[in-house]
């Protein structure tokens, strides 16, 4: 009688469960590659000692690399790949429409005009957690400004807050522009960290970014039900019992959140928010209670391989946002005209 | 609480400059089956909406067992009254099964799971809609007259005490807005329930519905039983056309055509 949902549920539980043992082998696997190569199992060890906090017998070198360099960097990326893609999932079930993402607000745009501020100004007010401040208190305002542009009543329309999302983007991006073209000799330092990068991350980018990362997914996670039931338009939402004004409230901000944290650590990296959740929209099905877990999981995993391709195997290390894009825009053409030519799957 | 009383008193609601609705008195009472028929832009839907709070009245009261609809929160409202709205999005892949078991919402505590009552709901009212075999299906990829029945099947099991529907029946075919309409008249009769809704066929609305709400430019231009308000005069009045309304044994039949041009 009941046995779709939970087939359906069954499966979506296995996948996550996969997807988990995936994105942990994962860690180790690239975790041990590298400049210099060690063996997964000596890697395995040093995390495991490390964790325990226990004096480690084998190769200090080894040591200092994986819980210095390596890891905090793989961190990193693992918990901005999960943010981005849990902040897609919350702006497309948000705003109705498959093509939003953290872009799509000018939330990310907002966090990248704060934190490249910061960087022409040479802004060190709160030493180096500034540029996160920046990056979250440009992405608050813009994040204000769309939503005081698009909502006349306590009612946000979808439409609304993409059109004005759209306009304060475009503003952004001139403004931005106008930075890069003040910055003479910081240009470079910009228009780098611009294009997204994990370079050099700290145990303090991977610490900041995870609890923000976590937090912010238990939030839209108490909210998931909510936001299946709004994915039937406001006003059948409301006749079900659902408070749509104030939900989306709270869930465009903690969404935002995420994403300015996200962006202010790595720079803009785009289309993991766009891609994922899509692509685990076709496995676990569109309920939001299993697909923000899976996405955040998707994404942890897509950051990390790209990053890994740009740190241990291509001869140069390619700015991450320009691989993600490369390799995520044709990805999503595909899958786009795939969704178009079959089943319309929404 | 099992049955719900609407008082409306002095309603008028408008958008900026203009008035959708002047100064409406109306009770709708357990155990009726209401329709509100008029001509488009009359108010119908608009009167739909500030019962089920959707809109707040400019003046008046829309008052639920005594108490203003603004005053309850929403899983109290959603607890009494269920909505057929009259346009629907799906916007995700859900299957018509998880979209009816949306109707359980209100019911079901949060991070808990649909219990045997809630899927015993789901499954008699995807029975009485006959999508007891589209349950897998995805939603969007349905007729317009699946995707209402699914809708119709969601405010069914809401299981509420009043219900408010939207022209329920107007993508459905001949055999399933009978079928609709029995049902809600089953549900004022065995249960006490209280069902309002907007009708286009006045042959419907006269065949199954205790009262007839008949508006006209945001006014009630008739409230009474279907031979009350339902006669070749009003419908020339209100919807201008010309109407033949014969009271047989078996109820009234209305036929209509368009006024020829003097």
């Amino acid at each position: 009688m009941t046995a779709v949902p939970r087939i359906r549920t069954a499966r979506a539980g296995l996948m996550i469960t996969l997807l988990a043992l995936v994105l942990g082998g994962l860690v180790v696997i690239t975790t041990s590659m590298g400049f210099i190569p060690i063996s997964p199992g000596e890697t395995l060890g040093v995390m495991w000692d490390g964790l325990r906090g226990a004096a480690n017998l084998s190769d200090q070198l080894h040591q200092s690399i994986i819980l210095e360099v390596r890891l905090p960097r793989i961190l990193t990326a693992v918990s901005v790949g999960f943010g981005l893609a849990v902040a897609g999932t919350v702006f497309q079930g948000l705003l109705l429409n498959p093509l939003a993402d953290p872009f799509t607000l000018g939330v990310s745009s907002g966090a990248a005009f704060g934190a490249a501020l910061a960087l022409l100004l040479g802004l060190t007010f709160l030493g180096p957690p500034t540029l996160c401040a920046m990056a979250f208190m440009g992405a608050v305002a813009t994040l204000f400004a769309v939503i005081t542009m698009s909502g006349r009543d306590s009612e946000l329309s979808p439409t609304n807050l993409i059109l004005s999302g759209v306009i304060v983007s475009a503003i952004l991006s001139a403004g931005l522009s106008l930075i890069k073209y003040l910055a003479d000799d910081r240009v470079s330092v910009i228009v780098f960290w611009l294009m997204g990068s994990f370079v050099s991350r700290t145990w303090y980018d991977a610490l900041l970014t995870t609890v923000t990362g976590l937090s912010g997914f238990a939030i839209c996670l108490y909210f998931a039900r909510d936001l299946n039931i709004m994915s039937l338009g406001s006003r059948s939402a409301k006749s079900l019992g659902v408070d749509t004004g104030r939900v989306r409230l709270i869930l465009l901000l903690t969404a935002s959140l995420i994403s300015a944290m996200c962006v202010s650590v790595s720079g803009i990296i785009g289309f993991v928010g766009l891609i994922i959740p899509h692509l685990m929209r076709f496995v676990v099905g569109p309920d939001n209670r299993w697909l923000l877990p899976a996405s955040g999981l998707g994404g942890a995993i897509l950051l990390l391989l790209a990053d890994t391709l740009t740190r241990a195997v291509l001869p140069h290390e390619v700015p991450i946002g320009v691989l993600t894009a490369l390799i995520g825009g044709p990805m999503f053409c595909w899958i786009f005209s795939r969704t178009r030519s079959g089943r319309h799957r929404g | 609480m099992d049955k719900v009383t609407y008082d409306i008193k002095g309603l008028s609601f408008g958008y900026s400059e203009t008035c959708v609705l002047n100064d409406l008195d109306l009770t709708f009472e357990p155990g009726t089956l209401t329709a509100i028929v008029g001509p488009n832009g009359s108010g119908k839907s608009t009167l739909l909406d500030l019962m089920s709070g959707h809109h707040a009245p400019t003046a008046g009261t829309v008052h639920i067992c005594g108490k203003s609809v603004s005053s309850y929160n929403p899983v109290e409202l959603a607890r009494l009254t269920a909505l057929v709205p009259q346009e629907f999005d799906f916007n995700f892949p859900f299957t018509v099964r998880e979209a009816v078991l949306m109707g359980r919402h209100p019911h079901i505590p949060r991070f808990s799971h649909p219990s045997a009552h809630d899927m015993a709901l789901v499954d008699m009212a995807m029975k009485m809609t006959d999508i007891a075999l589209l349950g897998d299906r995805i939603l969007a990829e349905l007729s317009g007259g699946e995707k209402q029945r699914t809708i119709f099947a969601r405010a069914l099991a809401q299981d509420t005490p009043a219900l408010l529907l939207d022209e329920p029946t107007s993508s459905m075919d001949i055999c399933h807005a009978l079928k609709s309409m029995t049902e809600l008249k089953r549900l004022t009769r065995e249960k006490q329930r209280t069902v309002v809704t907007i009708l286009h066929d006045l042959n419907l609305a006269a065949g199954f519905c205790d009262r007839i709400v008949m508006l006209k430019h945001g006014r009630i231009h008739a409230w009474g039983n279907a031979t009350e308000t339902i006669t070749a005069e009003a419908i020339s009045n209100v919807f201008g056309v010309h109407a033949n309304v014969i009271n047989t044994a078996t109820g009234l039949h209305i036929s209509y055509g368009i006024k020829e041009r003097p």
